[in-house]
């Protein structure tokens, strides 16, 4: 599989690899595996399990797909379960969503999140309402997937963060995850849901190798949706990031706490339903909230956080006022320069934090 | 002979003919009636009307000559005639009564403001839903737009239910969760409220008959004025690439709302529009035409040559919805023509008629039969209690446990409860 041919480049030389299944000859080992070959093993993984199972998009079987998730998938298993479609995102999308009314479990992909706004009616008005419309008789059991969010210098048509979009709407599922577990654990979990999710993946990740655990190397593996995870334990303030700002808060805990200060790291992983017990449950035992995500300020997901904080048992414990640290309020500019602080960067999340302490 | 009939000649020959012999009848009459009325109480109570022929009088079945269809790509179309057989033709005639009546019904009931929000009547076009009905089988799949009703009933859903759901009560076959444009039953997929959007739907259902290979089709509708969405055109090239076993379905009714197709469409010949892909331009007024057609379209595909465009021209008699009054942008006097003229219940009532395949008195027993069937089925739906609080929260989602739903505020929480 490719995995193991990614695996072969990461392991260094003169160190032995561990053994196949079933022949222990030393202690279970964590693994490092890109965010894209998680991705891949969680396709191909679900596409053995279940024979209504199948893969379309643009690129996604002959090209090996357009970021190489869906790699050797098509020579696997051929044109019933991964096609190539011609450009035509509205066309395929309601295509797919057919199909997962007539009893398929299609996976949709989109070259990137921004082509969905062509589709997007399908992705709404198709998918995520027709359980509701129909008093439960006609389920949507769909995946949507793609690169979300801001890549590196592809300017303003290609760098959108769908989120907020995604997660206003019932009927829908929205996840986001930002490590090789989450990535597979989550593409797992969505494809067994009988219903509609959206599952908002992020290039800069895909070649990031993260540490994956014996138990999440497991074919049965996966990750609930609806279920936030603590990164990191941490007393002075709770950070509440998805995707790949949870790595930035990481690192500005990290930095953090040469000066003492302690963060709560919260890898939201699922936008609806969102989780927000666990952060409140984080904000009555550190008494202030950061929200970091890549989306612009404006009824994004920290907008949704604060607003649900304020409403619930939390508010009482707050010593200062919820921060939020957001992509800037622009169409994303090109230079790299400008770029770099259209980002939520680790220094910021680091000042936000500061001043929410008032240090 | 019934009591009224006998009475009936007697009368007529008190006019006409000298008084002895009146009187004469009258006396036969009363000794007819007095054995007669013995039985009375029988035939009343079984409301047996003895027709004036023995049902072994009827043809068997009749041969019709059909309008043939105009053809894009294909070497031979659907047959120029066909075979109708007394027990096809009444099952026919009825179901496209019951449409015809159950619309109506819903115009009326929508001036009584019980019904509310968008309903689009379907006189008018019953000869298509039930000419494509009766041409495939229960277990292909057939999903149109928001002119649903029809369709609706002749996939399985009784009248009562569909009443019902316009009226939005729990006895709806939705629950009353989805109303005019949202009814659904198996292998009916709505009921589609975007213009154009249930078309890749269709494309895709086919896409999962083709994958699970038990030679099914799908029959997927749209109008002409959904004709000129883009997302069609898109799924015409995937259907053709795919060869997927897709019936693409124009159901031309001259106006798309208040425009009519020459002020639309470049090209008004909806059959040609799939360009690659063969068409049929058939006379959707006569359910027999439609039939066959739409049997040419479902072997066409079943043999796995791919998709196939089908325009049905037809015609409606109400506005685009209850809010227009369809009068603004086409003249009474079109409506009258196409009514006189091309009504596709009158076209089958006559043609049973004129082969003796009915006869008129039974017809007009199956129209007080269906008038009952609605005003039962408006009862039911008047009186049945719209659906409970607490459906309002329940299948957002499929085969999930339970779990809390926003209110208005915060403070209001719904229960969702689902299926599994």
């Amino acid at each position: 599989m490719a995995a193991a041919g990614a695996l072969r480049l990461l392991v260094p030389r003169g160190r032995l690899l561990p053994p196949r299944r079933g022949l222990r000859l030393s202690a279970p080992a964590a693994i490092q595996v890109t965010v894209r070959d998680a991705l891949n093993q969680a396709l191909d993984e679900e596409l053995e399990r279940d024979e209504r199972v199948f893969l379309l998009g643009e690129e996604v079987a002959q090209y090996d797909g357009a970021y190489k998730i869906s790699r050797g998938l098509w020579k696997k298993y051929g044109d019933k379960r991964i096609i190539d479609t011609p450009i035509s995102e509205m066309g395929f999308t309601g295509i797919a969503v057919g199909a997962a009314m007539a009893g398929l479990r299609p996976v949709c992909e989109f070259m990137t999140f921004n082509f969905s706004m062509q589709a997007i009616d399908q992705v709404i008005n198709s998918a995520a309402k027709t359980c509701y419309m129909s008093a439960g008789a006609i389920p949507v059991p769909i995946v949507f997937r793609g690169p979300n969010g801001a890549s590196a210098g592809v300017a303003a048509q290609h760098s959108q963060c769908f989120a907020a979009w995604y997660g206003h709407c019932p009927g829908l599922k929205v996840v986001s995850p930002w490590s090789s577990e989450d990535a597979k654990g989550l593409l797992k979990a969505s494809i067994r849901d009988d219903n509609p999710v959206v599952m908002l993946e992020n290039e800069l990740l895909y070649g990031v190798p993260f540490e994956m655990s014996e138990q999440a190397q497991s074919k049965d593996f996966v990750v609930p949706i609806g279920k936030a995870k603590i990164e990191r334990e941490g007393t002075h303030v709770t950070l509440v990031a998805h995707s790949r700002p949870v790595g930035h808060c990481l690192e500005a805990a990290s930095i953090l706490a040469k000066e003492g200060v302690e963060c709560e790291v919260i890898n939201l992983r699922t936008i609806r339903p969102m989780d927000i017990e666990t952060v409140e449950a984080s904000v009555a035992k550190t008494n202030h909230l950061v929200t970091v995500e890549g989306g612009w300020p404006q009824f994004g997901v920290g907008a949704e956080i604060c607003a649900r904080i304020m409403e619930g048992s939390a508010f009482n414990y707050l010593d200062a006022p919820a921060v939020r640290v957001t992509g800037a309020d622009v169409p994303m500019p090109y230079a790299k320069i400008l770029e770099d602080n259209c980002i939520p960067q680790v220094k910021d999340i680091i000042f936000a934090v500061k001043k929410t302490l008032n240090i | 002979m019934p009591l009224e009939t006998f009475s009936c000649i007697v009368f007529q020959c008190q006019r006409t003919v000298r008084n002895d012999l009146r009187l004469y009848l009258l006396l036969l009459g009363n000794y007819i009636c007095q054995y007669c009325s013995r039985f009375v109480f029988l035939f009343k109570a079984s409301r047996v009307m003895v027709a004036s022929r023995n049902y072994a009088d009827f043809a068997n079945e009749a041969t019709f000559e059909i309008k043939p269809c105009d053809l894009h790509r294909l070497e031979e179309g659907p047959p120029t005639t066909a075979v109708l057989t007394r027990e096809e033709g009444l099952h026919y005639y009825k179901t496209m009564q019951t449409i015809r009546r159950m619309e109506l019904k819903s115009d009326q009931l929508y001036k009584q403001k019980i019904i509310r929000g968008f309903c689009h009547l379907y006189d008018g076009q019953e000869a298509c839903c039930v000419g494509l009905e009766v041409a495939i089988k229960p277990t292909d799949h057939v999903i149109t737009a928001y002119r649903a009703h029809g369709f609706t009933y002749a996939r399985g859903v009784p009248v009562r239910e569909i009443l019902a759901e316009l009226t939005g009560r729990k006895g709806g076959c939705v629950k009353g969760k989805g109303g005019s444009m949202h009814m659904y039953t198996k292998n009916f997929y709505g009921g589609n409220g975007i213009v154009g959007a249930q078309v890749p739907l269709g494309a895709g259902i086919a896409l999962a008959c083709k994958y699970f290979g038990k030679n099914e089709v799908c029959l997927t509708l749209y109008g002409d004025g959904a004709a000129n969405q883009g997302q069609i055109f898109e799924t015409y090239n995937m259907a053709a690439l795919w060869k997927l076993p897709c019936i693409f379905i124009c159901e031309n009714n001259r106006y798309g709302m208040g425009t009519s197709v020459e002020r639309a469409a470049a090209s008004t010949d909806y059959y040609k529009r799939g360009d690659f892909i063969p068409g049929l331009r058939v006379d959707g007024m006569d359910v027999l035409c439609v039939r066959e057609a739409a049997k040419f379209a479902a072997e066409y595909c079943r043999a796995g040559k791919g998709p196939i465009v089908m325009e049905l021209q037809t015609y409606r008699y109400h506005g685009h919805s209850m809010s227009d009054p369809g009068i603004s942008y086409r003249t009474r006097e079109e409506i009258q023509e196409v009514r006189s003229k091309s009504d596709p219940i009158t076209l089958l009532k006559d043609r049973m008629i004129n082969n003796n395949l009915a006869s008129v008195e039974e017809l007009k027993e199956i129209d007080v039969a269906v008038r009952k069937e609605i005003e039962e089925a408006a009862q039911f739906a008047t009186t049945d209690p719209e659906p409970p609080l607490e459906e309002l929260g329940n299948h957002i989602y499929f085969n999930e446990p339970p779990f809390e739903v926003r209110g208005p505020n915060q403070w209001i929480k719904y229960k969702s409860l689902s299926h599994s």
